[in-house]
């Protein structure tokens, strides 16, 4: 049963990822594709009516991880207290300068709106990765299995590690790449012309980035958390991740060149979610590793929650995800196709 | 410098009591909405098409801050209260996280469709869309009620052998019948809040001469569903509330109630403070027997005063207690008094005229949130010292490794930004106010 909350919630991770990525990746290149606020304009509304629906994917995770395991709830979100707050506040600024952006059309407004929107998505992808990072490289948990970090000491790792050091940064930026280059990708999907074809250049340079630092990464992680190919030698099945990831980022290449902008932003989501199960998988069944004392490590076992709540909570969520994906396919159907430059559809 | 666990205090209430600003309003503004374009559609008038986009940009300001400020919420359990979460997260994580999976996803992808569609969905699906944004911020009210009543009156858990809280039964923790009646009362005083907001704002263009037609409608429909609301707060919701507390949490009631002797026949205090040296009410205006009455529905029944319970089980800050409980009743006879009048002049077709009641109608906007405030001010100091009612002390739930300094840092944090936000929340609500409702 815990096997089965820790897949579910990998699951939930990787839809965040995938989906709020293209949004935050938007707001990273937005601008570098749209060079007048028309243009801007364009980006923005392109992901306008989704993005708070792919935020909720984040807190639904949220607390899913919640209820299944607790204990890693708890010691995860205290621990990570100082940049937890950093990120809901680059969420809120991200939020509201999406929102509040169209209500005025001074040029300082939106110029500031702008600014924050790009500033905050590209903080965002950093401290994604690198609290990816984290996870990975392990934390100091204590005997009852809390720990706090700062939020950096001397960027090495060790015993006395912050949040950002040098592993987390690297993982940190390959995000940022990955996810720029996914919002890119969505950026030429919903839009034509000047837009389209800038989003599409930049798009190809990005995958060299993606590319280099993706190789740097994975060798990275090997030697620093040896659980990871440990894993893969104890269960050679699990090379298929990777291979997914090596798939999707290939494929994508491909389809860059044939401007098939619809099929290389589906590769792009293959080789996010390779990505990500692939750690996942090198971890399992730890979920929080422990850097002080290997006995100290969260695993799935010390960190679920009671059987019966774990048994019921499986039924309802079936039943919401089912509602869930029925409506996402709708609300996305209903504003399928391109943005287009007239102002009359907006809302509000 | 105050101790750690009183900064986390702090940092929690701060933050939900502001976040709570907001969706009292998003769920009274979406039964209001759904009313009106009811009646677009029943009618077919453009009319109230053209009141619902109006209060839509309305609408839509306030859930965006809803939105950003409750994020913010859902990650503060494990920040700041991390042994709670440890201990009961099996519990309360269950109608948490189907918070998020049934009514957050449903909310946020028809507001989208609701907000941005109509030209796109045709009038009937139009309306579909309005209607599940109701139900999606009806249901996540209920949830988090639900979470909320569960540590005001825990039920359907067992404990573990390592002292964990877990879920027994499922039905059992929907179905807390504490859930059910703080519900109700809770949402019938975001109803309040909503029809307030829309009625204020119809009295300040008819006192402006402006927008006249739709001024009345919105005070027309603000007076109407606001007075049934402020009696559905009275009586059963309110009054059950009391019961409840009577039954379960004795002693918060008679902290808020001001009532330090047992006694028979009791009497209820209309004001007077609390004087903690002296353990008595100071200054009092009483009423004989009334509490007694309202509590056990005989005259000359027993309550029970502070004195029949060990200090140390005492809420905290009885005084702060027991006049947020005060504030919420006293405002919420105000308000049927208000609405009364308004609905009285209503029948006889002069409320568009009563200059008096429209400004009493227009100035009235901000009470209803002061008294939604004072009164989960009232559940959640009532509760104290618990964290969850009789199983864990709320200095046990805080986190360990989170030191008061750091606590401070984000506390001022929030602070500042939800400052920020506030300007532009009420800079942007005010030019939807200006521009009025008629189309751009
Ligand atoms: C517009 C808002 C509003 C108004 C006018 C009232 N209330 Fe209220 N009250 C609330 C808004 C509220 C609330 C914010 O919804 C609370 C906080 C927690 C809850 O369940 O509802 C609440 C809680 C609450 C409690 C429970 C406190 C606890 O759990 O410890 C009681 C006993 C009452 N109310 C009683 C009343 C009575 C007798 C009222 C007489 C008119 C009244 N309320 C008006
Ligand atoms: C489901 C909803 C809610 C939950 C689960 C919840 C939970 C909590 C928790 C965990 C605390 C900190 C522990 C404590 O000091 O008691 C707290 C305190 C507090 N909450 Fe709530 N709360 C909820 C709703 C609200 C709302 C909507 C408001 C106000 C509008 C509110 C006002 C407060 C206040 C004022 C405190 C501080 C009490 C004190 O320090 O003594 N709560 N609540
Ligand atoms: C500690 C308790 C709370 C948590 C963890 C919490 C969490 C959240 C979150 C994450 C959102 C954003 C949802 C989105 O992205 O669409 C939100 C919005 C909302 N919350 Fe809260 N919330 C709390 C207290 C409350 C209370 C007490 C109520 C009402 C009774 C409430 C009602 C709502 C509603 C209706 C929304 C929709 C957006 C809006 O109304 O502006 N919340 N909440």
């Amino acid at each position: 049963m815990p096997t089965i909350w820790f897949c579910l919630i990998a699951v939930m991770i990787a839809a965040y990822v995938v989906l709020d990525g293209f949004d935050l990746g938007a707001g990273v290149i937005h601008f570098w594709v749209a060079k007048d606020d028309a243009e801007r304009q364009l980006v923005i509304r392109s992901i306008g009516p989704v993005w708070d629906g792919n935020e909720v994917w984040l807190i639904a995770a949220g607390g899913t991880l919640y209820f299944a395991f607790p204990a890693l709830y708890a010691s995860s979100f205290s621990g990570f207290y100082l940049p937890l707050m950093i990120v809901l506040w680059l969420l809120i600024l991200r939020g509201i300068a999406v929102e509040f952006r169209g209500h005025l059309t001074a040029a300082v407004w939106l110029k500031f709106w702008d600014v924050v929107f790009a500033g905050s998505s590209l903080l965002l992808a950093v401290f994604y990765g690198a609290a990816l990072g984290n996870v990975v490289r392990g934390v100091p948990l204590n005997e009852q299995g809390y720990f706090f970090e700062a939020l950096w000491t001397n960027f090495r790792l060790g015993q006395n590690t912050g949040i950002l050091d040098w592993y987390t940064i690297i993982v940190g930026v390959a995000a940022l790449a990955t996810l720029a280059l996914h919002g890119a990708l969505w950026v030429g999907l919903k839009t034509d012309g000047p837009v389209q074809a800038r989003s599409r250049s930049l798009a190809r340079r990005l995958w060299w980035i993606t590319l280099a630092l993706t190789i740097l990464v994975t060798v990275v992680t090997f030697s620093i958390q040896p659980e990871v190919p440990a894993n893969l030698t104890t269960h050679p099945w699990g090379y298929v991740f990777p291979a997914i990831a090596l798939f999707g980022l290939a494929s994508m290449w491909w389809f860059m060149r044939c401007q098939n902008d619809f099929k290389s932003f589906f590769a792009s989501c293959i080789y996010i979610t390779g990505m990500l199960t692939s750690v996942v998988f090198g971890l399992y069944p730890l979920v929080l590793p422990a850097s002080t004392n290997p006995a100290y490590s969260l695993t799935i076992q010390n960190a679920k929650a009671g059987e019966y709540g774990l048994r019921i909570g499986l039924v309802w969520w079936i039943i919401g995800m089912a509602l869930v994906m029925g409506y996402t396919i709708h609300v996305y159907r209903s504003f399928a196709g391109k943005v287009s430059a007239d102002a009359g559809e907006k809302g509000y | 410098m105050l101790e750690s666990l009183t900064v986390h205090r702090l940092h929690f209430a701060y933050t939900i009591t502001y976040h709570y600003l907001f969706p009292q309003l998003t769920m009274g503004l979406a039964l209001l909405i759904v009313i009106l374009k009811t009646l677009a559609l029943r009618t077919g008038d453009e009319h109230y098409d053209q009141a619902a986009r109006f209060w839509a940009h309305i609408f839509g300001i306030n859930f965006a801050m809803g939105v950003v400020t409750g994020i913010p919420m859902e990650f503060q359990f494990g920040t700041n209260w991390a042994q709670f979460s440890r201990a009961a997260g099996g519990v309360i994580g269950q109608t948490l996280a189907m918070e998020g999976v049934f009514s957050f996803f449903l909310e946020s992808s028809f507001l989208g469709l609701f907000l941005f569609g109509e030209k796109r969905l045709g009038p009937r699906a139009h309306w579909w869309s309005a209607v599940l944004v109701f139900v999606g911020s009806w249901l996540s009210g209920y949830l988090i009620v639900a979470t909320d009543a569960w540590m005001q009156y825990p039920v359907a858990y067992r404990l573990s052998t390592h002292g964990e809280i877990q879920l027994a039964s499922f039905w059992g923790l929907l179905l807390n019948p504490w859930a059910i009646w703080q519900y109700a009362h809770n949402m019938s005083g975001a109803v309040i809040t909503g029809s307030f907001v829309m009625a204020s704002i119809g009295a300040f263009y008819l006192l402006t001469k402006q927008f006249q037609d739709h001024a009345k409608t919105f005070v027309r429909v603000g007076v109407i569903v606001g007075l049934a609301a402020s009696l559905f707060q009275l009586f059963p919701t309110g009054d059950a509330q009391g019961r409840m507390l009577a039954e379960h949490q004795p002693v918060t009631l008679a902290a808020m109630e001001g009532l330090f002797a047992t006694q028979q026949g009791a009497p209820i205090a209309i004001i007077g403070q609390p004087d903690l040296q002296n353990k008595r009410l100071d200054n009092p205006l009483q009423v004989p027997h009334v509490l007694s009455f309202l509590t056990y529905r005989r005259w000359m029944s027993e309550v029970k005063g502070l004195d029949a319970f060990p200090q140390q089980d005492w809420p905290d800050n009885i005084p702060l207690l027991y006049y947020s409980y005060h504030v919420m009743v006293g405002l919420g006879t105000i308000f049927i008094a208000i609405l009364l009048l308004a609905a009285w002049k209503l029948r006889s077709g002069t409320l568009y005229a009563s200059r008096g009641v429209l400004w009493a109608l227009m100035l009235s906007l901000p009470f209803p949130y002061i008294a939604n405030t004072a009164g989960w001010m009232t559940a959640e100091f009532g509760r104290q010292p618990w964290l969850i009612y009789g199983l864990m002390r709320t200095a046990q739930g805080v986190s360990p490794q989170v030191s008061s300094g750091n606590v401070w840092f984000t506390l001022i944090g929030f602070m500042g930004l939800y400052t920020v936000l506030s300007i532009l929340f009420l800079f942007l609500v005010y030019r939807v106010i200006e521009h009025g409702p008629r189309e751009p």
